[in-house]
């Protein structure tokens, strides 16, 4: 009836979860070397000191300097050892590199809805690519969420109204568990999906076979044209807007002196409540896209916005250049 | 009145209970609820937390029940989240924040420190009446259809999305909460000024020292809980906007408020046990406790970082990295005193004089459970352990372990320990052992699996899961059900020993302390006279220069 | 609250029966009613610290805000408050020396002293109740059809952040207010028959503890919602 085959833990199947690892059976040497070095003394102790006549006192014995300085400051150099290996693999998680796949995520009560860069959508599966850098781009319709793939040891609040992310690079393929791990309401626990490790031919394959929706840099493209941003905002940028080219992730002055970083949150921004941070040098013409645009178009605009400067770079992505050729 | 010895009654003659004392000084229902006398507060508060203890106890007993099949069987989800969510409330704030001092702590501390009475007798009594007010609302909530937000009320889902009774339950904690504040002022007041003639704050026993901790941190926390909560009642209420994504509310904003009380209520529940731990220790060692000034500045020290340390339960929050860094640091630090209390209680025991009674098992189950507890919340503050185990069984296991592994087993071991004091009638023997053990044996069965379950990744308040996990969840629901076995007996041998158990006398455990000198149950205003204080505590050797002291006895041990 | 407020200060000229001298009583007393206003100062913190998150996030919002309010009416608020504290010292300052004069006793003085705070803070609250009615008119409550007063600036939507806080800070603070003027009420008569005096002035005292403290509390909600608007140009 049951399966008594009981894992201790997880697979691991990211390039993540050796890191992490690493540092749990660190974590539990030092658990288990001090929870059996307490259990072991305290009970030899139990039994040792036993009373054994009723008038029989413990001795005096007030403490130790000597002892007490020596339990203190070992556990906090224990402490710091775990702080600074822990922070280390935390940067490493929390810090999203350049050259990874971008998916767009979005959680809602109680779905998980995902694009890839080719524009075929998901709901509750999501097909990556083994041993490729795969970023998503996570926001929330309502309540706080939570992405959490077990295997892949990467956890992530999503948020309404602001957009965070996470990153992994699948080593193993197959399937694995896709939790939302912020309690979201009644159906929180059945907010799961599957995310399929997939090898790179197969992943290619299943993206031919899917239905194909226009990617999410085409449907910027289209909504960029239907609301005819360009009428601003030129490629020269001498128009009444700045120029859109290589500008997403670079820094720019503002007109009141603060330097940002254009990331996705900034463009987003930009788009919904553009006087909020004007570029130095333009003045506030831009009317607000707020209730205009979805969240699912604004992440499509700053796919587009984004795809601009891969073509500045004449970088791969062939599907963009032609896409964004055809514009010019 | 002689000291005598449990365990040998034959030595001494049998003592008797004293004619007067505070449970028959006055008579009528009415004598109690209107009472002033800090003893009997203790035991309205007794009576009101076991209540909430046992509601509290049904619901993680439903929970257990449910989670023994993947599939949602038992439970519509709506109503899963209702359950897990009354577990919480029932289980945090109406009875681990006040167990042990609202019931221990109003009942020893004014003994300890040589004092008639806690310094403001009618606000002691008034925390209880709004802890009434806010249980009933909370009740009144919990039968109109209950709160499914879980008890940390994350917004905007509190705010916006559910539809429950959050506001109900919100001016329930609200109100609830200014008892804790009543009972923190009236502590750290008593403490200051009410101290006997030569009660200096180093003779002052460690449960003294852990209670004015708590107490801080009752009077600085608890607060910023009630605007919080006041915020989201309001929202909800008015409409306000504090936290509305829609206007730019900051989701992350509440957790920051909410963590800032609710990190350092953990030690609100913990610290107090380990003030009985401490107690109990050196009674039953017959040696004063290993440390004292490093365990009494360790509580303070816990109180204070406690403070600082809230962030780390947003590392995945989206939170700045920068933040996450410093609260992990933080978080670090705040293990350190926890670890040296373990070391020297440990310490205590060497060339002790260790007597076996159910109190000393409780506190030897204490010590396990709260060692395991605290490293793997030494696991959680580690920010890469973090990122994988956040919002898991992991962090489920890891604060059952402090909160019931530590703050319970410390209660059930304070009140085995003092019940002879309170009641005058001794509690020991076969049942209470037997009791301990099950509550340890039970509680290692329902919760180490969770550990393992939450590093494999099952998430927290997950009503149906995949069956790769069902084995664990049987372990665990196996083990919580001789967990519950072991809480029930006490229920039946503690009320047993009201009218049957032996009459305990003054100093059934042959124990120091200014609580032990007076009679069991002591008199209407504690001391026949005023107690004045010329030893440290936990003096078992040098000869007391009061009459009722017990000469000093050459160790025997080693 | 009020329960509190007379557990701490409800003390007759005799020692209570648990404790020793009555010094230990006042010390008791007056430990506990700072206690208590440590209290209260993390219980505004929250709000305060939900203001200052939102102030940076939305600077301004929150100018925008603050200049459909009243500096002038706000002003004269915090003078008025002040005054009532002035006859609050008054009070106390009569039951600690005694003082009486030809035509009135001591307990007369202490009461006009209760009777001035009285007046002051009901002025205050008057104010408070036109300010509020004006908000209605000008669609400023929060979900009571809010109009953002200004659109063109970053964030319009977040000034029903700013008038939510504002609602919230004021209105707290003038709860606190009332609960203190309801007090007072009981205190008058009891005042008047010379309960106070310089023997036995312990409660009096720690309730001009508590009153100044709701004066501090203004102290800092006046800059922070009233002032902030004069730091650039209107904003339309």
């Amino acid at each position: 009836m049951f399966d008594f085959d009981v894992p201790l833990f997880p697979e691991q199947a990211s390039t993540f979860a050796p890191q992490v690892d690493a540092l749990y059976f660190f974590a539990l040497a030092v658990t288990a070397f001090f929870t059996l070095g307490i259990f072991v003394a305290v009970i030899y102790l139990f039994v040792r000191y036993r009373r054994r006549d009723e008038d029989e006192y413990g001795d005096p014995i007030h403490g130790s300097v000597a002892l007490e300085i020596a339990w203190s400051v070992i556990p906090f150099i224990i402490t710091m050892v775990m702080f600074g290996w822990g922070a280390h693999v935390f940067l490493v998680g929390m810090t999203t590199p350049e050259d990874a796949r971008e998916y767009l995520a979005t959680g809602k009560q109680w779905m998980w809805k995902f694009q890839h860069p080719e524009g075929h959508r998901e709901i509750n599966t999501l097909h990556v690519p083994v041993g490729e850098k795969v970023k998503l781009t996570m926001t929330s319709e309502d309540v706080i969420h939570s992405f959490f793939v077990p295997a892949f040891r990467v956890k992530q609040d999503v948020l309404p109204g602001r957009y965070t992310q996470v990153w992994f690079e699948a080593t193993k393929p197959g399937a694995y568990h896709l939790f939302c791990t912020e309690y979201c309401g009644a159906e929180h626990s059945q907010m799961i999906g599957t995310v399929y490790v997939l090898e790179q031919d197969e992943y290619q394959e299943w993206l031919s076979g899917g239905i194909v929706g226009s990617s999410p840099v085409a449907s910027g493209q289209e909504l960029f044209a239907q609301y005819a941003c360009n009428t601003c905002h030129e490629q020269d940028g001498n128009r009444r807007g700045p120029s859109l080219h290589e500008i997403a992730g670079a820094e720019v002055q503002l007109a009141d002196g603060r330097t940002v970083e254009r990331d996705e949150n900034y463009l987003r921004e930009a788009i919904l409540n553009p006087a909020a941070k004007l570029v130095a040098g333009y003045s506030n013409l831009m009317p607000t896209y707020q209730g205009q645009i979805s969240d699912e178009g604004v992440g499509h605009l700053i796919a587009y916005i984004k795809s601009l400067d891969t073509v500045a770079h004449e970088t791969e992505a062939s599907d963009d250049t032609e896409a964004v050729a055809s514009l010019d | 009145m002689a000291r005598s010895m449990t365990l040998t009654p034959d030595a001494t003659p049998e003592p008797e209970m004293p004619k007067e004392h505070y449970l028959n000084a006055s008579h009528g229902l009415k004598s109690w609820l209107l009472t002033t006398d800090h003893k009997r507060i203790g035991i309205l508060y007794l009576v009101s937390v076991s209540v909430f203890f046992l509601l509290g106890g049904i619901y993680a007993g439903l929970i257990r029940l449910e989670l023994v099949t993947p599939e949602g069987d038992l439970f519509q989800p709506d109503t899963y989240n209702r359950v897990f969510t009354m577990h919480a409330i029932l289980m945090i704030f109406f009875f681990l924040v006040p167990s042990i001092p609202a019931t221990l702590g109003n009942f020893l501390l004014p003994l300890m420190i040589g004092a008639k009475d806690v310094a403001f007798p009618k606000l002691n009594l008034a925390s209880w009446y709004m802890y009434l007010i806010g249980a009933t609302l909370t009740m009144v909530a919990l039968f109109a259809g209950g709160v499914d937000t879980g008890w940390t009320f994350y917004t905007p889902f509190s705010t916006t999305y559910s539809n429950s009774y959050v506001t109900t339950v919100a001016i329930g904690i609200f109100v609830n909460g200014f008892s804790s504040i009543f009972t923190g002022v009236n502590f750290l007041v008593t403490i200051h000024r009410m101290r006997a003639p030569g009660m200096t704050w180093f003779r002052l026993p460690l449960f003294v020292w852990a209670h004015y901790a708590t107490s801080l941190i009752m009077v600085l926390g608890t607060p910023v809980l009630a605007i919080t909560l006041l915020l989201v009642g309001f929202e909800r209420m008015f409409g306000l906007g504090f936290f509305d994504p829609a206007l730019g509310g900051d989701p992350v904003l509440f957790q920051h408020l909410f963590w800032f009380y609710s990190h350092p209520a953990v030690y609100i529940m913990i610290l107090p046990s380990m003030g009985v731990i401490s107690e109990i220790i050196s009674a039953f060692t017959r040696k004063p406790i290993f440390g004292y000034k490093l365990i009494a500045f360790s509580s303070l020290g816990i109180a204070v970082i406690g403070f600082l340390v809230w962030g780390h339960h947003l590392f995945v929050s989206s939170q700045s990295i920068y933040a996450g860094l410093i609260f992990s640091f933080l978080t670090m630090l705040v293990a350190v005193p926890s670890a040296i209390k373990v070391f020297n209680w440990s310490a205590t025991l060497y060339r002790g004089s260790i007597a076996y009674t159910t109190p000393m098992f409780y506190a030897l189950g204490f010590l396990g459970l709260f060692t395991i507890g605290g490293l793997t919340g030494l696991m959680l503050g580690t920010l890469g352990l973090d990122i994988h185990m956040h919002d898991t069984y992991f962090v489920v296991a890891h604060f059952h372990y402090i909160m019931v592994g530590g703050a319970l087993m410390g209660y059930l071991g304070g009140m085995h320990f003092w019940w002879p004091k309170i009641f005058g009638r001794i509690v020991g023997g076969f049942w209470p052992h037997l009791s301990a053990l099950l509550v340890f044996v039970g509680f290692n069965l329902t919760f180490f699996p969770q550990f393992v379950l939450g590093y494999l990744g099952m998430p927290r308040r997950y009503h149906v899961y995949p069956d790769e996990f069902q084995v664990l969840h049987v372990l665990s629901t196996a083990g919580a059900t001789v967990l519950a076995l072991g809480y029930a007996m006490p229920v039946f041998y503690f009320v047993w020993s009201l009218k049957y158990g032996k009459v305990a006398g003054d100093n059934p455990w042959g124990a120091v302390g200014l609580e032990w000198e007076t009679t069991s149950p002591p008199p209407l205003h504690n001391f026949e006279s005023m107690p004045v204080v010329d030893f440290d505590a936990y003096q078992y050797h040098q000869p007391k220069p009061h009459s009722q002291g017990k000469p000093a006895t050459a160790p025997s041990a080693s | 609250m009020i329960r509190q407020l007379t557990e701490f200060m409800g003390r007759e000229a005799t020692v209570a029966h648990h404790f020793e001298t009555a010094e230990q009583q006042k010390e008791s007393s007056f430990l506990g009613m700072w206690l208590f206003l440590c209290q209260e100062v993390l219980f505004f913190g929250g709000i305060f610290a939900a203001y200052v998150n939102y102030r940076v996030m939305y600077p301004e919002a929150f100018i925008a805000g603050s200049q459909q309010l009243d500096v002038f009416i706000g002003a004269m608020n915090t003078l008025v408050l002040l005054c009532s504290s002035f006859t609050m010292v008054y009070a106390v300052w009569a039951a600690q020396t005694g003082f009486r004069s030809k035509r009135w006793h001591n307990g007369a003085h202490v009461a006009f002293g209760l009777v001035g705070t009285l007046v002051f803070g009901a002025a205050f609250l008057g104010v408070k109740v036109v300010e509020y009615s004006s908000k209605f008119e000008h669609h400023l409550v929060p979900n009571l059809g809010f109009i953002p007063p200004v659109s063109n600036i970053e964030h319009p939507e977040a000034t029903e952040i700013f008038f939510s806080l504002y609602f919230g800070m004021t209105g707290l603070h003038a709860l606190h207010m009332v609960v203190g003027m309801a007090i007072m009420l009981v205190m008058l008569p009891m005042a008047w028959k010379g309960k106070w005096n310089t023997t036995n002035h312990n409660f009096v005292e720690g309730f001009g503890l508590y009153w100044h403290f709701v004066d501090i509390v203004w102290i800092f909600i006046f800059p922070f919602i009233y002032l902030i608007g004069n730091s650039v140009g209107k904003l339309t």
